[in-house]
């Protein structure tokens, strides 16, 4: 258990795969590479960091694509055809987004009702109210939107770290010190340990859980908005199954689908392996995009062996409860 | 004393499905018309019941997973597996060797999603998402990312026919339902299934093969998500590996929710999750023939999932204590 931290692991996945997409393709080591895998997976990086905040606590949230569905809409009606400014549109959201969550996390406490069951209420919600708003593309063409887009920090080599990717490296390492330095953090963790012992020590378990998923549905927005300049337009069915891809970086990244174990870190680098094997797939120009899933759901399945091994050596004591779902 | 439990139990179901009923017949006054054409009955009614197919078999194999406080994430994709695999199989080789491949797909989907489960002891929630997430990409891979058509008249049949002027599909579904109920029912396997989910420990404590439990109800949910992809894709006489079943896990799941089925497992009734599917299907049907977009849909199903989670809760059961839960 002591061994060697999941998140090394991850690491190690990451570095590995990097080696080996460069053994087959030398251009792969440059900054231009790099650089484009942070910017293509930014709202995937945003979204996941969130993600682990819940599923460092012993919860879940399936509505987190479809509240970057509802960003992205919502942004750009409110731009383009209500002419409000795009930062007044971003506070609006983000503010909504935040009392969406709240309200999750509120019902998931208040009724004691499995987080998987009410976020995918939420996800329903979310999704449908963004069909209702507007079914087709809504491109956005406010003058803040080119500025973003054209900004970059020029990398030695030819990368351009982009505005978004900064965005995305700057949420990622708030979100590090906010899990890792804090008391919200800590109490994270101890959330995911185990809840009666939380409440038992004080902790307010009610206000934790609201403002935990608060974050998450906080952190979707500012992923619907990275995502919404990413594209340049506001469209329903964006983001569709995002939920799925950020539990699956999460679950790489050597957290803990249990709850009380994991980190920031291991996220990124679990979106990263991600982006890698997509990036590896447009490399390679004959394989086909379901080989992302298919690759995905090996290491996804990988990890979890592995977490069930170190959990088996780390409580021998025991037999184990079979066919529990996670409340 | 166990009987009045049952009925009253169900009555919630009923009197619901009978009300979108009547809103159905109130938006479209036809709703309720049945006629014979070509030795096979048309109507709304039928279509409801026929178009909630695929949905309504997936229920019947979820309710069980459920009922042993599992979940299955992955019936889309295996659904969207067993159709590619059925439509790439049955032009050249015939329906017997295509139905059978399929049909064997999603045994071993469900063997795979038990083995995990039962054997490794991984929560149901995350040993599943495994196959959803890769259930997908090797559907694609079978289809070649394409949409394989195919033209086999005895497979398109179980899509289109009909058995004494009752839809294929339909027929399937009640078929399935009798099967699974007499399998379930007139045996003790419920009770033990119900056991397993009330407490796996205590059941295994009693002599329960929990482990073998937990692995036949994953092998049958598979085997009902086959057969639920085989219908889809005979429906349409084409897989779709990016479409077919998407979603579809949610509406199952919701299905058996709406029956009364607890998530909490221990406790279950496959004829309510069945009504639970007929319920869904009763509103999206209603919803298209009353003029709204179906983008209402989500929403509906949204507010009913939540409305019928409060009414489930535990501490919903008296209003003071959840205002004093509130309070605090």
């Amino acid at each position: 258990m002591r061994g060697l931290p999941p998140v090394a692991i991850t690491a190690m996945v990451f570095v590995a795969g990097f080696a080996l997409c460069t053994a087959q393709f030398p251009n792969f080591a440059s900054t231009r590479v790099a650089a484009n895998l942070l910017t293509d997976n930014a709202f995937l990086g945003i979204v996941a960091t969130g993600m682990t905040f819940v599923i460092i606590s012993g919860g879940i949230d399936l509505s987190v694509g479809s509240v970057i569905g509802f960003t992205t809409v919502f942004v750009a009606l409110a731009i383009e055809r209500l002419g409000v400014p795009p930062l007044v549109a971003f506070a609006a959201i983000l503010l909504l987004c935040a009392a969406f969550g709240a309200a999750m996390g509120a019902i998931i406490h208040v009724f004691d009702m499995p987080p998987f069951i009410v976020t995918l209420a939420g996800m329903f919600l979310a999704r449908g109210a963004s069909f209702l708003m507007s079914t087709e593309s809504t491109p956005i063409t406010a003058p803040l939107y080119s500025t973003v887009s054209d900004f970059a920090l020029r990398l030695p080599g030819g990368g351009r770290l982009t505005a978004i990717a900064l965005i995305m490296l700057a949420v990622v390492a708030a979100g590090a010190a906010l899990l890792h330095f804090t008391r919200f953090g800590a109490n994270v963790y101890a959330l995911g340990g185990s809840r009666a012992t939380t409440a038992l020590m004080g902790i307010p378990v009610g206000s934790m859980t609201v403002r935990i998923y608060m974050l998450s549905s906080v952190l979707a927005g500012l992923a619907g908005i990275v995502f919404s300049f990413y594209t340049a337009a506001g469209y329903s069915l964006s983001a569709v199954g995002v939920e799925l891809d950020s539990i699956a970086a999460v679950v790489i990244g050597g957290t803990l689908l249990t709850g009380g174990q994991g980190s920031v870190a291991g996220t990124l680098l679990g979106v990263l392996i991600q982006g890698l094997i997509q990036t590896y797939i447009n490399f390679d120009g004959t394989l086909s995009s379901w080989w992302t899933k298919i690759v995905t759901g090996i290491l996804l399945f990988a990890f979890i062996a592995l977490q069930q091994a170190m959990l088996g050596i780390a409580s021998r004591a025991g037999p184990r409860k079979a066919g529990v779902l996670k409340s | 004393m166990m009987q009045r439990l049952l009925q009253s139990r169900g009555l919630a179901q009923i009197i619901a499905l009978l009300v979108i009923l009547a809103l159905d017949r109130a938006v479209s006054p036809q709703f309720f018309d049945l006629r014979m054409q070509d030795g096979r009955l048309f109507g709304s009614l039928i279509d409801v019941l026929n178009r909630g197919a695929p949905v309504a078999l997936l229920s019947l194999g979820m309710v069980l997973v459920i009922a042993t406080r599992g979940i299955d994430l992955s019936v889309g994709a295996v659904m969207a597996i067993a159709g590619a695999i059925a439509a790439s199989l049955a032009d050249a080789h015939g329906m017997p060797v295509a139905l059978a491949a399929a049909l064997g797909a999603g045994l071993l989907c469900g063997l795979w999603n038990g083995f995990l489960v039962a054997v490794l002891g991984i929560q149901p929630i995350v040993a599943t998402l495994i196959l959803m997430v890769a259930g997908r990409g090797v559907a694609q891979l079978i289809t070649e990312g394409r949409i394989v058509t195919f033209t086999a008249p005895d497979l398109v049949w179980l899509g289109n026919g009909a058995v004494l002027g009752v839809p294929a599909p339909v027929a399937v579904e009640l078929g399935m339902l009798v099967i699974t109920g007499a399998v379930v029912r007139g045996s003790a396997l419920g009770l033990l299934i119900e056991a397993t989910g009330g407490n796996a420990r205590a059941s295994e404590l009693a002599g329960i093969g929990t482990r073998a439990m937990i692995l036949a109800v994953y092998v049958w949910c598979g085997l009902c998500a086959a057969l639920a992809g085989i219908i889809a894709a005979a429906d349409i006489m084409g897989a779709d590996a990016n479409n077919a079943g998407l979603w579809l896990e949610l509406d199952a799941i919701l299905a058996v929710v709406i029956g009364g089925t607890s998530l909490f497992g221990g406790r279950f009734s496959l004829v309510l999750a069945m009504v639970g599917a007929l319920i869904i299907q009763a509103m999206n049907t209603g919803i298209l023939l009353s003029g709204y977009p179906p983008e209402f849909n989500l929403l509906v199903k949204a507010a009913v999932v939540l409305v019928v989670l409060l009414l489930q809760s535990p501490r919903f059961a008296s209003a003071g204590a959840v205002l004093g839960r509130a309070r605090q």
